[in-house]
């Protein structure tokens, strides 16, 4: 059903993960699917194989293909990655997958990251807190360059949950923000529109569960798809409430 | 830690040398005689570090089964560096919570017992020797991948900045944790040494070579 079935020769093993929560009567098991691999062949491309040719019944989380909706997050051989930016000719041929960890298990290799994301910036109110009532017939106020690009980097996250997943800490304490928190925070404090200080987010992440409670354990940055500088934002969010806690805190 | 471990190594200048260091400590070149409550007075010091900083630390820790079977199970499946890393930093700090305290306190009530031949004496027919072994590479370890980290939690040294720094600065630290071990290996190798060669007369104080260190301050 694919145009390019130019066969490199290897056969593939996928050990999933299936499960059912829905059903009473699943447990938790692994199922091992073998197919050829082609040229090119990302995961993404090779769970389709599997559920187009051997069990329609697999669940698994994809949209763009592209790295950019972040849904086909799983633990691959272990580790956290999207199966569409991942390559078979780098892995295998015997291929774990599971479901990411810590997010509710929707079936297979489909969790709920949406929930917790949700949960995670109502939390840290993750939005612009702006003085008044945006003035829709104006046009917006000009921002520098520099410091829309800056904003722009760090508005790379896709929320895939991979730094979630590749976190101990986040494993350890489900209340743990983790990086994605941490880093959505800095984006806003980043942006001019935002009237927060440093105190109203010492209230929201200066706490063990937010930046203190990290254990810089770092798997959060070592497995990010988008090459986030998540260690730089740790380091720096955890410096500015540090300060800020010497100045007394939150208000 | 890592000074300490300097002075502690000038015994493989030789004994006068270690001595003269021990001496320093005590006093001995500012006053002309020595103090060891000077040496008391500082074990007491790191001890209460010891304390506050273990106590700081144990907020880290895994406190229930459920969360330590998590992270080894999340440990085992990522195989990552820095995640590792951590691991090794508690089963260390875990080791040095008795370890440390048995040192720190024996520096406490017996100060005066530093030198080439009291220290050795110690090391072999005192048989602190395991411990001291074991100490060694706990606290090397603990302190290499400690300070490692905090340079990693608040951005020092570009530890923060990309994956390469932080590897190029865990790979400085590696090589530095190897060096400070060989020294201190061969540190306490030359202890065992000298108080093998001194058990028959342990307990007897060294008496410096050098005429200088014999006749008091300078």
């Amino acid at each position: 059903m694919y145009e390019d079935t130019s066969l490199t020769g290897r056969r593939l093993r996928l050990r999933i993960l299936r499960h059912n929560p829905q059903d009473p009567g699943s447990s938790p098991r692994f199922e091992t699917f073998e197919l050829d691999e082609t040229d090119g062949m990302t995961l993404f491309i090779a769970l389709n194989e599997v559920r187009a040719t051997l069990d329609a019944s697999l669940q698994f989380d994809f949209v763009c293909r592209a790295g950019i909706c972040g849904s086909c997050g799983m633990l691959i051989d272990g580790r956290p990655g999207l199966a569409c930016r991942t390559l078979t000719r780098d892995i295998g041929p015997e291929i774990t997958l599971a479901p990411l960890p810590v997010f509710e298990l929707i079936g297979d290799l489909s969790v709920d990251t949406g929930k917790w994301m949700r949960a995670m910036a109502e939390r840290l109110e993750t939005w612009v807190h702006a003085a008044g009532e945006p003035a829709l017939d104006r046009l917006e106020a000009r921002m520098d360059p520099d410091l829309a690009e800056q904003i722009y980097e760090l508005d790379r996250c896709i929320e895939c949950g991979c730094c979630v997943a590749g976190c101990g800490t986040a494993r350890m304490r489900p209340d743990f923000v983790g990086a994605v928190g941490v880093n959505k925070l800095a984006r806003f404090r980043l942006d001019p529109r935002d009237t927060r200080d440093d105190a109203a987010y010492y209230d929201l992440v200066g706490t063990e569960e937010g930046v203190f409670g990290c254990m810089t354990l770092l798997g959060c940055e070592d497995v990010c798809p988008k090459g986030l500088s998540l260690a730089a934002q740790l380091a720096f969010v955890r410096r500015r409430m540090a300060l800020q806690g010497l100045r007394g805190g939150s208000r | 830690m890592w000074v300490h471990m300097l002075f502690v190594a000038s015994i493989l200048l030789g004994k006068d040398a270690m001595w003269a260091v021990a001496r320093f400590f005590e006093g001995y070149f500012f006053f002309g005689r020595s103090y060891p409550a000077v040496v008391s007075a500082l074990a007491a010091t790191i001890l209460a570090l010891l304390v506050l900083h273990a106590g700081i630390a144990m907020r880290r820790m895994p406190s229930s089964y459920r969360q330590w079977h998590a992270f080894r199970q999340h440990a085992a499946a990522l195989r990552h560096t820095d995640t590792r890393l951590w691991r090794w930093q508690v089963v260390t700090g875990f080791a040095l919570f008795f370890l440390a305290s048995v040192h720190l306190y024996q520096m406490l009530v017996h100060p005066e017992a530093i030198g080439p031949y009291a220290s050795s004496d110690r090391v072999w027919t005192g048989r602190m020797w395991p411990l001291y072994l074991v100490l060694l590479l706990a606290v090397e370890i603990h302190a290499g991948i400690g300070l490692y980290r905090l340079a990693a939690k608040w951005g020092w040294f570009g530890a923060a900045g990309s994956h390469d720094s932080r590897r190029r600065l865990r790979r400085f630290k590696t090589g530095l944790t190897g060096a400070l071990l060989a020294l201190g290996l061969l540190t306490l190798a030359a202890y065992v040494v000298i108080g093998y060669q001194h058990r028959d007369r342990a307990g007897e104080r060294y008496v410096p070579d050098a005429a200088w260190l014999r006749g008091g301050g300078t």
